[in-house]
């Protein structure tokens, strides 16, 4: 039974943590929340890019660090921590694993060293309006060679090079590879409840595209890329879950009501005992998720949709209580606890909202259990 | 990360299985869960007899005492595949696992030489006699009397919950000895032959209808000084030990979970409401949650490490949850599932019946709110509740 992070993944994350509590203070963040025009922080990003995180997993034949995904995994833990205000998931998680998973020989040679290097910075345009993705009913089209149609809301959209996108391909459906700087494309900030995480309307007139993957398996490829974001994704939530966690208990015993700690209180007790909970399910799931991402194990569909959702639950539930246990000073701008409660529900939504997960994982109990 | 044994830990599992096939036949999952009787009595005695002589009981303890002086992983190996045949234990796994450590941790080298070799071979049974009437989440506050005479101690009150108390041969028995000492300080154990006149135990009815539990009662038992557990006013002290081991000892709960609930939803074609779906997945994760962090500590183990408190989140999440998959699978089957017949209702009323079990067990071996104080005082640092018990006679302090 060995069912942990190694001591070298373990010392990664101390160093990661070490790093960006120094670098990437929730100061940095608030300089993107407070100012309109800046989509992520450019410091930040520079320094992580110079870290050669953004090629932990991509393979040295292209440019990367060559380690694994479980090295990638303990990184967006303390990136999640960190709220770091940069398009790190969206180039990592979600444009790098899509061309490792899909891409021909070719384009992974092209792009996955420019990832690495930092030169390209990519997203992921599946939304298209109110609703989950349904991979039947995309307004968006590729013909072969270019892409027409409009996808909102695209985290970091306005400030990627390049996008995948999934479109309506005859058909059936197909991840386009879409270079954002090219004719035809047209992007404008839109307004979201986290700042700290920029978001573009993007606009596709015949935009030039290139398919990943075959023509009509966009649908399973999506489903298959969404498998291994989700379980990154969920790593992010936990470390922000943790946190959130901290903070509570740091301020329950410090804040004095009725002349003792507030934490001394069993309603205080036993929201932050219940946080502890929620916290130690996500992070057992997360483990099992980022044993089966790395392994690429059959359990995967459900490992992914396990620790997703219950990553989603206990972030979502630490970032409210959190606020809840600071009282009115929760509650006000100063205070970092809504940066995490805002962080929550992004990272809940993106990439399908629980339900959609909930669903998709009794699906894939139902296939492993079958009568 | 793998979930493989390492070679050494193989090798034991080897051996342990190649035991328990030579004397016991595979857990036939239809047969009730829960042994009792005269019967059961005898075959477990018999049970826990092989096993010790062939070394593979209580594996963490030293040889000295008749352990087989391993590590806490083979343990666990041990109770996985015990686990997989139809082993009558039960009955020694308090006195075992909670009772026998506090003798070996306090007594007399004599009480060692008398009480564990005969409790290891399976001879003597054990139980634990800590919570009262009065003394449940705040057992310090037992009131059972044991008043000095000579070279005896005269003992006089009632324990409740006492699991086995009728079949015991021995049990700890944790007394009031100073009234006047603050509650903390006032306390003793000793060592207490379940057999003797003024000793009575009377099986109580609980709320789910059975009678599993007892009720003690003890007048003017005479226990000799010698054989008490620690200094007279030091029993808190002993009772820490013995509820340390209580918490590695509680696990999960018997009874459905997700995976029959799902089953069970399929035949009634409620596995199609969106609404079951939702709740099966909630189901699922946490069920999840709580079997992946028992690997978690049991890598810690199996590294040799101490594991970290995150175990303490187990009972919680598995009361809680039977208790809710019972009252949904009820609610599944609408009016009929008040029917409680074992012989017409669907899965033999197993959802009936542990849904009268669910409560019991969110109250035994600490309460939901205990174990929440726990977390947040142990494992938080938040501070603790509020004492106004703390440096006031025992007896000044307000009862009811």
């Amino acid at each position: 039974m060995n069912f942990d992070f190694s001591e070298d993944q373990k010392f990664l994350a101390s160093e990661a943590r070490k790093f960006l509590s120094a670098q990437c203070t929730t100061a940095h963040v608030r300089e993107v929340l407070d100012d309109d025009k800046k989509s992520h922080h450019e410091g930040v990003w520079k320094q992580v890019v110079e870290m050669g995180w953004l090629g932990t997993a991509i393979p040295e034949e292209y440019g990367g660090l060559g380690l694994g995904m479980l090295e990638l995994c303990v990184i967006a833990e303390e990136m999640g921590r960190a709220l770091a205000p940069v398009p790190f998931a969206s180039t990592v998680y979600f444009f790098s694993e899509a061309l490792k998973l899909a891409a021909s020989e070719d384009q992974k040679k092209d792009i996955l060293p420019k990832v690495a290097s930092g030169e390209v910075i990519g997203c992921h345009a599946a939304s298209e309006g109110p609703g989950p993705v349904d991979a039947d009913k995309l307004k968006t089209t590729f013909d072969g060679s270019k892409v027409s149609g409009t996808k909102i809301p695209v985290t970091d959209g306005d400030v990627a090079t390049h996008a995948i996108v999934l479109a309506k391909e005859g058909g059936g459906a197909s991840l386009v590879l879409v270079d954002l700087t090219a004719q035809g494309v047209s992007r404008s900030p839109v307004q979201t409840l986290e700042p700290t995480r920029s978001h573009a309307e993007i606009k596709f007139d015949g935009a030039p595209g290139v398919r990943i993957g075959e023509a009509g398996e966009g649908a399973s490829l999506n489903e298959a890329l969404l498998d291994r974001a989700a379980v990154l994704l969920a790593f992010e939530q936990l470390g922000g879950a943790d946190r959130c966690l901290e903070m509570g208990t740091e301020y329950a015993k410090e804040r004095y009501a009725f002349g003792r700690p507030i934490g001394g209180n069993q309603a205080i007790k036993h929201k932050l005992a219940e946080m502890y909970v929620k916290n130690q399910v996500a992070r057992s799931n997360c483990y099992y998720g980022a044993w089966a991402l790395s392994t690429d194990a059959s359990e995967l569909p459900e490992a992914a949709a396990s620790s997703r959702l219950a990553a989603s639950d206990a972030y979502w539930f630490a970032s409210k209580e959190n606020i809840q246990t600071h009282g009115g000073m929760g509650f006000t701008w100063e205070v970092d606890c809504h940066l995490f409660y805002r962080r929550a529900k992004l990272l809940a939504v993106q990439a399908g909202a629980p339900k959609v997960w909930k669903e998709k994982l009794v699906s894939a109990l139902e296939r492993k259990n079958a009568a | 990360m793998d979930f493989n044994d390492t070679p050494e830990e193989a090798e034991f599992r080897k051996e342990a299985r190649a035991f328990l096939e030579k004397h016991l036949k595979p857990k036939d999952t239809n047969a009730p869960r829960r042994g009792s009787g005269e019967e059961f009595l005898k075959r477990a005695k018999a049970w826990q007899k092989t096993k010790a002589e062939g070394g593979f009981a209580q594996i963490t303890w030293p040889k000295e005492w008749g352990g087989r002086g391993g590590t806490s992983m083979q343990q666990v190996v041990w109770n996985q595949e015990e686990g997989k045949f139809d082993a009558p234990v039960g009955p020694f796994a308090i006195g075992l696992g909670m009772c026998v450590p506090t003798v070996i941790a306090f007594g007399s080298d004599e009480h060692k030489k008398r009480y564990v070799k005969p409790a290891l071979m399976g001879e003597e049974i054990w139980c634990q006699l800590f919570s009262e009437p009065a003394a449940g989440s705040d057992v310090a506050g037992v009131k059972t009397r044991a008043v000095k005479d000579g070279d005896e101690w005269v003992i006089n009150g009632q324990k409740v919950w006492t699991t086995g108390a009728h079949y015991s041969d021995y049990g700890i028995l944790l007394t009031r000895t100073d009234p006047k000492a603050p509650k903390h300080k006032g306390l003793t154990m000793f060592i207490v032959d379940m057999k003797q006149k003024g000793v009575e135990a009377k099986p109580i009815h609980q709320a789910s209808g059975g009678r599993e539990f007892n009720e003690v009662y003890f007048t003017d038992v005479r226990i000799p000084d010698s054989d008490r557990l620690g200094d007279v006013g030091a029993g808190w002290k002993v009772a820490l030990v013995t509820l340390m081991n209580e918490r590695l000892a509680v696990g999960g709960s018997p009874g459905p979970d997700w995976k029959e609930i799902m089953e069970y939803a399929r035949g009634t074609g409620s596995l199609t409401d969106q609404a079951f779906r939702e709740k099966l997945a909630d189901w699922y994760v946490a069920a999840q949650g709580y079997s992946l962090t028992k690997f978690r500590t049991q890598t810690a183990l199996s590294r040799g490490e101490t594991p970290g408190p995150e175990n303490s989140i187990g009972k919680i999440i598995t009361a809680n949850q039977l208790q809710d998959i019972c009252n949904s699978a009820i609610e599944m089957q609408d009016h009929y599932g008040i029917m409680n017949d074992t012989d017409t209702m669907p899965a033999n009323g197993l959802f009936q019946q542990s849904f009268m079990w669910a409560p019991g067990l969110r109250i035994a071996g600490g309460t939901d709110e205990i174990l929440k104080n726990i977390i947040a005082e142990r494992v938080l640092g938040l501070p603790q509740d509020v004492r106004v018990d703390k440096d006031v006679p025992f007896e000044t302090l307000k009862q009811g």
